[in-house]
């Protein structure tokens, strides 16, 4: 044994996993009972439009109850012994390719479970409140138990090739969700550019399931993780950046940022559930469970660290301009991901803290969204916070839950953002001081703009529109609000007492305690000051000051804010303009060349052309020349690869 | 002279009527309908027809089945009966059976069938109009249908050039003629025809010139001699080189890849839908096997020399088919195009030239052609007055209209896009790992992002179905078909879910097919 | 090497030098006379059919007897063969000639059935 073997040990986690048994086996369920509601609510279509809402909600809450009851299974097991798989049937063996449909939960995917099914469930009852009025809440809860079973198969996935069908499974369901609206043209385009967005990511997802199926001749997660340390530096890298890539698109992170502000085109519950405490985080599991190849690619690892600390800073600049109150929590929600992506990219001392993180902003977002659906709903779906103001008089318990979460997401003592926040920066410091600063500079930010957005909403005077006769909501939705809200103030100090999270996740994704050059207590004070700072500037702007009803021209830096910092530009400039030109060009070239035949069927429809006949035969003609073109191409191709 | 005669003596040929049974059943099943055709009285032609056309391709999939394992150059030495000639012969007849099962469909058109009364007359005569008020149906379709069938079973198992042609050619021939057959739009499918075998004829002309330069190198058109010959490195590789370049158009043309595929739009148009599902899934089957066996068999030695040129010709014929699948507005037209798209990733694993290349190209075109023939299966029924309704801004709320048929169609367009649990997954997945072990990566990342592409317009045909309103009295309807169609349909419906869902069936069948014998 | 192609060669000239001929000799010592009848395109002496505006449509007739033609001809180019190596091949030569007669039987029967033998 060398005397370093201690230290230099790999501080990865453990992938090896048990048969389940006793509750265990019952993981299947957890995705089998929201598959069924989503076939039963879409399959049988209008006869269940009485009752088919709560069997959505009843499947939930069913998986919900079956998570808690593995989670205390879980419990009773020891540290090192709490994974275990299960087999359902041999998905595909060919050789030495082989893919089992396995599930595996482990202390990972358990909390994901819970978050998922928990929120879930909460978010299921807040909408058949926020749905009431719509003629179609049957299939929104059909989407929404579809999400659902597709996120759980997602992090229940034992194998890379199924973790991807339950990754294009919460795609479509989002993407179904965010056109949910479709006769909205606004939301069918939303839809249609997180869908193109999306689909860049899951390039990214199947390039890196591609590759690993060549390096390591499998993509279950104990044959690629177990072996990641064996496989080349540069094999690993790529893999990293695949899966970088995919987790850029899934999560919003820079530079396939857009599509997320656009999706608020969806009703607000999709947006709590979906686009802020589950699909959105997806991508930071990702990076968590590939841990093994992330930790033996240091170049990877860089890349993450640098993606979530542009995307940190960008959303948080967007979420400073946004008059839109659904828009300025979207630019939240890329910011505060983008703090669990950088601190999953710091490596062991890390993962658990961006889990952590994820953990608390899943209950202290959805409470905000949930919030802001509330004040929506008493506003007749008004969502620009320039004419709201003041409704901390008429929406009591709304502005009392809204601050909870207001509170936790500044990281004020004791709200749950705190501890999980300040474990980052802790860890960001850890790492290297630019990293540090820049997680310091976020959460300064982050406080000035969600102090504007509170003050805009609840404080200052009323600027209601007329016609608006604000109210609160009912206790069908009020009541899962006051739940998130109540775990959005005491989930950071539960989850972190006597070292609770880090324990429990260790085995899986590893642990280094982050040392620091300085005392910890001077960055707590001095990111708690800074906070305080920021978001006294931010009352004083806008609630001690009049807020004008039309926005301000403003700054260069507003408007460029505005323009979500030109995400939408940049990304035309470089991907759309080039496309259109080039769809043009095929479409003249579609219509002159090869679209003869469309253009004869006029003629035909009409009867005999003689001139359609002609044209016709000069197609056939200018197509043999193409042919023979290529096969002059073709030879000259084999002739040149010879010379 | 009888000395001379006697020194001539020679072996006698041997044929082993049993491993050609499949595509002796076939020929011999067509000839006998050719005489039904000249000898049973017209109302009795299409029962007989039917009975001959069915029992016919289960016959010789029955023989398909009794012959498996085989592993024999057969004819003295024409026709390679091995694991891939048989799994392709096996493909090729469930497709044709199901695309027969569309074809012998006659409740969706009220005029009849979709073949033209008369195929002769002049588009929008008197004579036409005449034939048609007459009711006229037409059987001649059955024996080119079995011809084509019989050539396309030939031509994978082909293991010389010569056979390779004469089967493309007996492919070919009835597929001309089988695509100026429509019944509607009859200017439009005459034109299809005459494109179709203007141009085929002329690819045949490169495959028939590519031929004479192998045997100018070679001394032989067999597979395995070129093969040797290339090992022994006798004559001069530029002949080869452009033998091969040669060889290849021919072959590239009948799959409809790029800067070869122009006609694919034109001809899946105008010909007849029926016939367009079953020449889409079939006849890419065959031209595939062919290709893959030249490749694999004939030029495997020298394939650093050809797969560059196949990059090219693959990363073209993804992006070029994609790119146009975009702006198609009629129906037909973007299925074509996905075809010429799909016919790029198939080509990854010719390139690929790894028994996992050629295995899960064979999956691919399984369940590429199931799901093709579904789709073509599916457009016979959408229709309004003036036959098939294909412009797309028609499909527009089909999911309400006929929810069962858009949803059969929806599964279709999932298995084309390649979404987890279809079919199309499946064949990809097995296509591009095999691209990425031999080494093509950069040619799979281009497939990669074209299938992300092709996914969008898939998808966009699914929210037109199902999210947009149906234009008010459009007068388009989805036809209730007989029990062909809906056979057909229901049995294209059941594939896609099976290779999909439990993809091990085939992918075992595609391995133990092992490799092309020599 | 080469010298085995030469035989080629010389045909390929002779072939280009009488096409060639044929084509310009008429136009340089023949009588340049011109008339409507000259004008008209060769066709066995009788008149030539009429072609509407747009093109027409040419009696099939021709080209049917042309490959019926060529179906017999073929049946012959195997037959001769078949006849000369006929004991070499026994068994297995009589039953493969069966087979190929038995089909071009069924196209002529074809092409008798569908009046491809009547003239009119």
């Amino acid at each position: 044994m060398s005397p370093f073997s201690g230290a230099l040990a790999p501080a990865a986690g453990e992938i090896s996993a048990n048969v389940a048994h006793g509750t265990f086996t019952q993981m299947w369920l957890l995705i089998a009972l929201p598959l069924a509601g989503a076939a039963i609510l879409l399959l049988l279509g209008r006869r269940t439009n009485t009752w088919g809402h709560w069997v959505g909600v009843l499947m939930s809450a069913g998986s919900f109850a079956i998570a808690v009851s593995i989670f205390l299974a879980m419990r009773q097991e020891s540290g090192g012994n709490r994974a275990f798989t299960q087999h359902l049937f041999q998905w595909i063996s060919v050789g030495s390719f082989q893919v089992p449909f396995d599930l595996r939960i482990d202390q990972l995917s358990m909390v994901f479970v819970l978050l998922i099914t928990g929120v879930g469930t909460l978010i299921h009852i807040y909408s058949v409140g926020y749905m009431s009025h719509d003629h179609e809440r049957r299939r929104f809860f059909g989407y929404l138990n579809l999400f659902v079973a597709a996120m759980l198969l997602l992090v229940l996935a034992d194998n890379y090739l199924l973790l991807y069908v339950g990754w294009e499974g919460v795609g479509l369901a989002s993407y179904l969700l965010i056109g949910f609206w479709f006769y909205k043209e606004t939301a069918a385009v939303a839809a249609k550019k997180a869908f193109v967005v999306n689909r860049v990511g899951d390039v990214g997802l199947s390039i890196a399931v591609m590759l690993m199926f060549v390096t390591f001749g499998s993509v279950t997660f104990e044959g690629v993780l177990g072996s990641a340390p064996k496989a080349s530096q540069t094999s690993l890298t790529l893999i990293g950046l695949a899966l970088l890539l995919a987790a850029c698109g899934k999560s919003a992170q820079f530079p396939l940022q857009s599509w997320l502000l656009d999706a608020m085109e969806g009703p607000t519950p999709v947006s709590a559930l979906i686009h802020a405490a589950t699909m959105v985080t997806a991508g930071v599991y990702l990076i968590a469970r590939s841990n093994a190849i992330f930790n033996a690619a240091p170049t990877a690892q860089t890349a993450v660290i640098v993606i979530g600390a542009i995307t940190l800073i960008m959303g948080a600049i967007i979420g400073c301009a946004k008059d839109d109150i659904k828009k300025a929590l979207a630019g939240s929600t890329m910011s505060q991901i983008g703090y669990m992506v950088l601190a999953a990219g710091l490596g062991p001392i890390g993962y658990v803290f961006a889990i952590f993180h994820l953990l608390t902003h899943g209950f202290f977002k959805a409470t905000m969204f949930l919030g802001a659906g509330s004040v929506m709903h008493g506003m007749n779906d008004q969502v620009n916070m320039r004419r709201f103001g003041a409704l901390r008089t008429v929406m009591v318990l709304t502005t009392i839950t809204f601050f909870a979460g207001y509170l936790a997401i500044l990281g004020i003592p004791p709200f749950a953002g705190f501890y999980s926040k300040d474990k980052i920066i802790e860890s960001a410091f850890a790492h290297s001081t630019l990293v540090g600063l820049v997680t310091l500079v976020g959460a300064a930010i982050t406080a000035f703009y969600m102090t504007r957005l509170v003050a805009m909403t609840f404080l200052g005077r009323a600027r209601w529109p007329d016609d608006a006769h604000p109210h609160e909501s009912p206790a069908m939705m009020m009541v899962p609000v006051s739940i998130l809200a109540v775990l959005s103030a005491v989930s950071g100090f539960l989850l972190i007492h006597d070292n609770w999270i880090v324990n429990w996740l260790e085995p899986v994704v590893g642990f280094e305690e982050p040392v620091l050059g300085f005392n910890v207590n001077i960055l707590q004070y001095g990111t708690l000051a800074l906070v305080l700072v920021s978001a006294a500037l931010g009352y004083v702007l806008y609630a001690r000051r009049p807020v004008p009803e039309v926005a301000p021209v403003g700054s260069f830096l507003t408007q460029a804010a505005r323009a979500d910092l030109y995400g939408d530009e940049v990304n035309e400039a470089v991907f759309m303009r080039p496309g259109q030109y080039l769809t043009r060009l095929l479409v003249w070239f579609d219509n002159r060349v090869v679209d003869g035949a469309v253009n004869g069927t006029a003629a035909l429809i009409g009867g005999l052309s003689g001139r359609a006949r002609r044209t016709q035969n000069g197609f056939a003609r200018s197509y043999a020349l193409t042919m023979l073109g290529g096969a002059a191409l073709v030879i000259a191709a084999l002739v040149l690869v010879r010379l | 002279m009888s000395s001379l005669l006697a020194a001539a003596s020679f072996d006698v040929p041997t044929i082993e009527y049993g491993q050609l049974s499949p595509m002796l059943i076939i020929f011999g099943v067509a000839v006998l309908s050719l005489l039904v055709e000249a000898f049973a009285p017209r109302g009795s032609r299409r029962p007989i027809q039917l009975v001959l056309v069915f029992a016919g391709l289960a016959a010789a999939f029955a023989a398909v089945v009794m012959i498996r394992g085989t592993q024999h150059i057969a004819a003295m030495g024409s026709v390679a009966v091995d694991g891939p000639a048989l799994f392709m012969q096996g493909a090729i007849l469930v497709l044709a059976f199901i695309a027969a099962l569309v074809m012998a469909e006659r409740q969706v058109d009220p005029l009849g069938d979709a073949f033209a009364p008369r195929a002769s007359a002049l588009p929008g005569s008197t004579d036409e109009i005449a034939f048609t008020r007459l009711g006229w149906l037409q059987t001649e379709v059955w024996p080119l249908f079995l011809f084509s069938v019989g050539g396309m079973l030939l031509f994978p198992a082909s293991a010389d050039l010569l056979t390779m042609f004469v089967a493309l050619e007996v492919v070919s021939l009835p597929l001309y003629i089988m695509a100026g057959l429509a019944r509607r739009r009859r200017l439009l499918s005459q034109e299809a025809a005459l494109k179709y075998f203007v141009l085929g004829a002329f690819s045949s002309a490169f495959f028939l010139y590519g031929t004479a330069l192998f045997y100018g190198y070679a001394g032989s058109v067999d597979l395995s001699a070129i093969s040797d010959a290339l090992t022994a490195n006798a004559g001069s590789m530029w002949l080869v080189i452009t033998a091969t370049g040669l060889v290849s158009v021919g072959l590239l043309f009948k799959i409809g890849a790029v800067p070869f595929h122009q006609w694919t739009p034109d001809v899946y148009q105008g010909s007849p839908t029926p016939v367009t599902g079953f020449m889409a899934a079939c006849t890419k089957i065959a031209a595939f096997g062919a290709l893959l066996r030249i490749m694999y068999v004939a030029l495997g030695g020298i394939r650093w020399d050809w797969r560059p040129m196949m990059y090219v010709i693959a990363a073209l014929t993804m992006i070029v088919g994609t790119l146009f699948a975009l702006t198609q507005t009629d129906m037909k037209r973007m299925l074509a195009y996905s075809s010429i798209a799909q016919a790029g990733f198939m080509l990854v694993g010719v390139i690929a030239t790894n028994q996992a290349g050629l295995s899960g190209t064979m999956v691919y075109l399984v369940a590429y052609g199931i799901a093709t023939i579904g789709a073509f299966a599916i457009v016979t029924l959408v229709r309004d007055s003036t036959g098939e309704a294909s412009h797309l801004s028609q499909w527009a709320g089909l999911g309400r209209k006929a929810p069962i048929v858009a949803s059969a169609f929806a599964l279709f367009l999932l298995a084309f896009a390649g979404i987890p649990l279809t079919s199309g997954f499946t064949g990809k997945f097995a296509v591009f790992t095999a691209g990425i072990a031999g080494g093509a990566t950069p040619v799979v990342i281009i497939g990669l992002v074209a299938s992300a592409v092709a996914a969008f317009f898939y998808v966009r045909v699914i929210v037109l179905m199902f999210f947009n309103e149906p234009t008010s009295d459009d007068g388009v309807s989805v036809v209730v078909p007989s029990g062909f169609t809906t056979l057909a349909i229901t049995i294209s419906v059941a594939l896609t879910l099976v290779i999909g869902l439990v993809p091990q069936l085939i992918l075992d069948l595609a391995n133990q097919a092992g490799l092309f014998i020599r | 090497m080469g010298e085995v192609y030469l035989p080629i060669l010389v045909l390929g000239i002779l072939g280009a030098a009488f096409a060639v001929f044929s084509v310009a000799a008429p136009s340089i010592i023949g009588p340049r006379r011109y008339n409507r009848a000259r004008l008209d395109a060769y066709e066995c002496g009788i008149d030539p059919t009429p072609q509407p505006i747009g093109g027409g449509r040419f009696p099939i007739k021709y080209y049917l007897t042309a490959m019926l033609f060529i179906v017999f001809d073929i049946e012959i180019v195997f037959l001769y063969p078949f006849a000369v190596a006929f004991d070499q091949l026994r068994l297995f030569g009589l039953i493969e000639m069966a087979v190929f007669i038995v089909t071009v039987l069924a196209v002529y029967a074809y092409v008798w059935r569908r009046g491809g033998l009547e003239w009119d």
